[in-house]
């Protein structure tokens, strides 16, 4: 697995997202609290980019009239038709086995520390990185 | 290991994007009512805007009457670079829609329009102003963008005069109203309009959404948006099912009749059931000449925003061609959130010429352009 720079962490601030492109690949690297979670910027139903989607979190109800709230910031929501997809496996979350998103393995680490021969930004500081 | 640089994804054109696509359903907005409509509106109307407002003939006056599943109705990212409301720019609309899906002919359907304001002559006043501000805004400065005739469709003699005004107009291509309307649309009431229509040889396209004042299912008021929105295609049925009992397409055989937004998977159903109920009770409806199913065939096309979209989309393939390839005309409802994008809704295998027929051959013969 490779991996490649995609940003630097003072880019994504907490609760933000950056759209980047790596590889050829559309990507969108989310920040909730600290962890980042990268996915295919591209819905699955119609290809809205996730990029532009309100992030939100779970609201589910075991039954009529009974609700409840968890997970706030780690569901984001099509711009076009509102399918949520879960930020930690890019599943769906109206059919999850059956719709979901790729979602990229991210880290956070110094250019240094990869071992980089070339790179064009600067070196200073620490970078988010996309495993692919 | 290879290290990328920072590079910002943005949305591009799809790669194997060939045809040329009419998109028969884009719902252009003013960007300020006082700005931009007032100046069509005469002093009275614009003091009976400030004072009174829209009222519409529904029971819950404070906006809609159920929430939207996006903030304006509208795609999240269709609001401008700076902020502007969605469907209200036209530059952007150029680019980021126009342009982007490689749109010929894209077809206005204001909505907000005056269009169900129980005030008649308020009503009819309004829509005359948002006909002037179509020219003034939008076709008069992107030729790809024909406007239509908003109606102020609960007074059919008002709504004849305004199609008689814009008859001959190459800025129209369409009358227009909604679906919803107090009574089913082939009552005598709305007799004029049809005349109208057939007068200045313009199509009805009659657009989801409304405010008759009844409730928006046959069963009364549902709790929820989502029963609102699968609620036009009952309403379209209705709609369908008076026009032809009533006779009217026996009464005005050159009527064309588009039913936008509210699907058209239910209309093989539809005829099987009329086409029965018909033949048994042919007494009753001495002046229904012909099985219902015919009347559908000849007078009516159906944009198929939004898409249906069944798990195998073979199923689709049976209703296109009972319908028939030149009835169906494709239309995103840009910028709303339940959009449709050309190159990606389950279209049934089809052949090039169908598929040309689609997404542009139909709306052209349809409207002449
Ligand atoms: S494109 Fe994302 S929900 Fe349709």
């Amino acid at each position: 697995m490779a991996k490649h720079i995609a940003a630097k962490v003072m880019d994504i601030p907490p609760g933000e997202r950056l759209s980047v492109e790596v590889q050829g690949r559309k990507i969108v690297i989310f920040n909730v609290a600290g962890e980042y979670f990268g996915l295919r910027d591209a819905c699955p139903h119609m290809g809205g980019l996730l990029s532009e989607g309100v992030v939100i979190g779970l609201v589910e109800a075991d039954r009529p009239g009974c609700y409840s709230y968890s997970r706030g910031g780690e569901i984001v929501r099509c711009p076009w038709h509102g399918w949520e997809f879960d930020l930690r496996t890019g599943k769906s979350r109206f059919d999850p086995n059956r719709w979901k998103t790729h979602s990229y393995d991210i880290e956070v680490g110094d250019v240094q520390q990869l071992e980089v021969e070339t790179v064009d930004v600067t070196t200073e500081g620490e970078f988010v990185i996309v495993n692919l | 290991m290879s290290v990328e640089t920072i590079g910002k994804a943005s949305a591009t054109m799809p790669a194997n994007q060939k045809l040329v696509i009419a998109d028969c359903d884009i719902h252009p907005s003013p960007k300020s009512v006082e700005k931009e409509i007032f100046p069509f509106l005469e002093k009275r109307w614009r003091d009976h805007y400030q004072t009174y407002g829209m009222l519409l003939r529904q029971p819950y006056q404070a906006g809609p009457a159920y929430p939207k599943g996006q903030p304006d109705a509208a795609r999240r990212d269709a609001y401008g670079p700076n902020g502007e409301k969605p469907g209200s720019d036209l530059e952007f609309m150029r680019k980021h829609h126009l342009d982007r899906y490689n749109i010929e002919l894209g077809v206005l359907n204001p909505l907000k329009s005056g269009q169900g304001l129980q005030n008649p002559d308020f009503a009819a006043a309004y829509c005359k102003a948002i006909n002037d501000w179509q020219i003034a805004e939008w076709t008069s400065k992107e030729a790809r963008l024909k406007g239509s005739v908003c109606l102020p469709y609960e007074d059919a003699i008002l709504s004849a005069k305004e199609i008689e005004r814009r008859a001959g107009d190459p800025n129209f291509i369409q009358a227009f109203m909604l679906i919803r309307t107090s009574e089913p649309l082939g009552n005598r009431r709305y007799w004029p309009i049809f005349n109208a229509c057939v007068e200045a040889n313009l199509p009805l396209a009659v657009h989801a959404f409304g405010f008759g004042g009844t409730p928006v299912t046959g069963g009364g008021w549902p709790s929820y948006y989502t029963e609102d929105m699968v609620g036009h295609s009952q309403s379209a049925q209705s709609l369908v099912t008076s026009m032809v009992m009533e006779g009217v397409f026996e009464r005005w055989p050159e009527l064309k009749l588009i039913i936008v937004e509210a699907g058209f998977a239910w209309a093989p159903a539809l005829s099987w059931r009329l086409d029965r109920i018909w033949a048994q009770n042919r007494e009753e409806l001495l002046h229904v000449k012909r099985p219902p199913s015919e009347y559908m065939a000849d007078h009516i096309w159906y944009t198929t925003q939004p898409f249906e979209e069944p798990d195998r989309r073979g199923h689709l393939k049976d209703i296109f061609e009972w319908i028939g390839w030149e009835k169906l005309l494709f239309a995103t409802d840009y910028p709303h959130w339940d959009f449709d994008d050309p190159t990606r809704i389950p279209l049934p295998r089809a052949t090039d010429e169908q598929k040309q027929s689609f997404f542009i051959d139909n709306a052209r013969s349809l409207y002449g352009v």
